[in-house]
């Protein structure tokens, strides 16, 4: 009976918070705001410090919270936070100090409706916050952008992964859909948390205590030597090309003969999908691309695709913030437009596909 | 001549005549402080106290952003440098995942009393079982000597060349006794290092703070009140006599929360 997979019906929240636990994670710290308050709910239940030992501490802001996850990242320890994006705002300063002092930890943004406190429901306006740095400095966070129930699970141990391998700061770019939704998850065995001693010797980098046998370790983002400064910024920007050279990732749905096609990730992506198989059974050969990195960015993809298809509608729910990277990829080889919603509201399948029509199919001029 | 003294350099310094020598946890990097200022005995007196107590592979120390962002240079001991008045936060995360180690943070009154005040009444509130040495002098030393939230009524400052009026410009915090009336604050004493007899009575408290931490009893919060001459615009021996004048009057030196 072993083999038997262990399925639930779960939140987006709550199965990114049992795929942090699962992943070994050592610390949360958070603080409640809507639609993502289920995470730091999800663990307080849990009893994690007799589950697997992994603390759970609500902070009095979200500047705390990342702070904390600052010390702990500095620990070597694997730490987590989630907000939604006005409190990813205030959070900011944290990831440009975590960038300057190459700390690893895992960071969940449940977008909703900006600006300023804007509404509770679901948005993807937070793209170039998320990908451009929202952070003062030259710097990059590595973002994730799930999708389903499942990828909210599935991410938070590939983050980890991934912050660990490059010594960097993983964001998962949600939204208040993917993260209110309940769909089933295929959950994996528990994974052990790594013990101090283990940590010293894979991390020699952390802050554990200085013993005789190194030299003391500091984790700071100071050097008032600007040619230091600059020598490290330099490295910094190496490691960026490295993962944009090793780790995009993206989904293609229904590509190969496509003659359109959507660009679109998270929610939208789930709308596109059916939009796509709407359009199809009228006889319209629509694709669509999938990001699944945000940062780093399938302009390679795009680019195969723009010289493929006759025209590439993006949509987003923002005013347009992606579709600069597409057009970047396009390099003009293909005319691409924007739809999106704004506010909290979600496009629907039906009136996504009539935007493709109308900007490239019915006004197709046929001499 | 020295040939005729009864005693040789080479006979003097030997093991069994050695009364003092520096720690071993100061690193041999010249202090970037300003001669006179306070910083360097507050640094030599933490280090001497964790070296004589046996913990440098045990601790972990959080440097915030002031003068003393550099501390991390001085100390020969595992740092992390915090952002602006978050020390207290970078200490709590790195407590709770480190329970075993000894963990401090080392903050100046503009760091710990005005951008980071949240942190330092939420950390001091949980009781999270940290210490906090707190450097006060009044002044935002680093910045070139701005008004701090502790800078005393009517003083001249950088932000207030014609001296801080309390009606536009607000009181001094005394922050020490806010955090003192949380129930999550175990030890929490006022100190100076501007004589050697204060230099003494600092030092013990610094020892207490760290065997309260090894008792687990929650935070302990060690004020250093010190002088900032240059931002002070005096002399070294005229900072502590102003000090002595002005600062411990309204920041009296002595116990202010002790474990009954």
């Amino acid at each position: 009976m072993s083999a038997t997979k262990d399925i639930r019906l779960m939140k987006g929240n709550e199965a990114f918070a049992e795929g942090i636990i699962r992943a070994g994670c050592d610390g949360y710290f958070g603080y409640p705001i809507t639609p993502q308050s289920e995470v730091l709910e999800y663990l307080s239940a849990q009893k994690t410090k007799e589950r697997t030992g992994m603390v759970v501490l609500q902070a009095e802001s979200e500047i705390a919270s990342i702070h904390m996850v600052y010390g702990g990242a500095g620990c070597g320890k694997r730490v987590v936070t989630s907000s939604s994006s006005p409190g990813i705002s205030l959070m900011q300063e944290g990831f440009s100090y975590l960038a300057g002092t190459e700390l690893p930890c895992l960071l969940m943004n449940v977008m909703r409706g900006g600006p300023g406190l804007g509404t509770i429901q679901p948005s993807q306006s937070d793209y170039f916050q998320a990908v451009k740095g929202g952070g003062h400095g030259d710097y990059k966070m590595i973002v994730l952008a799930p999708a389903s129930v499942q990828e909210m699970y599935d991410f938070a141990k590939l983050g980890f992964d991934l912050a660990f391998k490059y010594r960097i700061q993983v964001m998962i770019l949600s939204d208040g859909a993917i993260g209110q939704m309940m769909e089933k998850v295929e959950l994996d065995e528990q994974l052990p948390r790594l013990t101090d001693e283990e940590i010293i010797k894979k991390y020699p980098w952390a802050t554990t205590g200085k013993t005789n046998d190194r030299e003391r370790n500091i984790v700071t983002s100071l050097d008032l030597n600007p040619v230091k400064q600059e020598i490290m910024n330099r490295k910094l920007q190496e490691k960026f090309k490295e993962i944009e050279e090793n780790e995009v990732r993206f989904e293609s749905f229904e590509c190969d003969d496509a003659e359109y096609l959507f660009v679109a990730y998270g929610s939208s992506a789930r709308v596109c999908e059916k939009s796509v198989q709407l359009g199809r059974a009228k006889g319209i050969k629509i694709g669509l691309l999938r990001l699944i990195t945000l940062f780093p960015f399938p302009y390679d993809e795009v680019a195969r695709l723009a010289k493929q298809v006759e025209g590439i509608l993006t949509i987003e729910m923002s005013a347009g913030q992606m579709i600069e990277d597409v057009k970047l990829g396009a390099n003009g080889a293909v005319r691409i437009e924007h739809y999106g919603r704004l506010g909290g509201i979600m496009p629907a399948p039906a009136e996504v596909l009539n935007v493709l029509e109308e900007n490239f199919i019915n006004t197709k001029i046929y001499v | 001549m020295f040939e005729t003294l009864p005693i040789t350099k080479e006979e003097i310094c030997r093991p069994e005549n050695l009364v003092y020598s520096r720690t071993h946890l100061m690193t041999d990097a010249a202090l970037s402080y300003c001669p006179g200022c306070g910083h360097g005995t507050i640094h030599r007196m933490i280090m001497e106290v964790i070296d004589e107590m046996n913990l440098q592979a045990d601790t972990i120390g959080v440097a915030p952003v002031g003068c003393s962002v550099l501390a991390y240079e001085f100390l020969n001991i595992d740092m992390q440098q915090a952002a602006h008045g978050r020390a207290p936060a970078v200490a709590t995360g790195i407590k709770r995942l480190m329970p075993d180690k000894f963990v401090f943070t080392y903050q100046g009154d503009g760091d710990l009393a005005a951008i980071g005040t949240g942190e330092t009444v939420h950390a001091c509130n949980r009781g999270e079982n940290i210490t906090i040495f707190y450097v006060n002098n009044g002044i935002y030393g680093m910045t070139g000597g701005q008004m701090a939230p502790t800078t005393l009524p009517q003083m001249k400052t950088a932000t207030s060349p014609f001296g801080r009026n309390v009606e536009t410009m607000g009181y001094p915090l005394k922050i020490t006794e806010l955090i003192a009336a949380l129930p999550g604050t175990y030890f929490v004493t006022r100190q100076s290092v501007h004589t050697a007899a204060n230099v003494r009575k600092t030092k013990k408290a610094i020892q207490k703070a760290i065997e309260y931490q090894k008792l687990n009893k929650g935070l302990s919060f060690v004020e250093i009140v010190s002088n900032c001459n240059s931002g002070w615009k005096m002399t070294p021996v005229e900072a502590n006599k102003w000090m002595e004048e002005n600062m411990f009057p309204f920041y009296p030196l002595g116990d202010i929360k002790v474990p009954k």
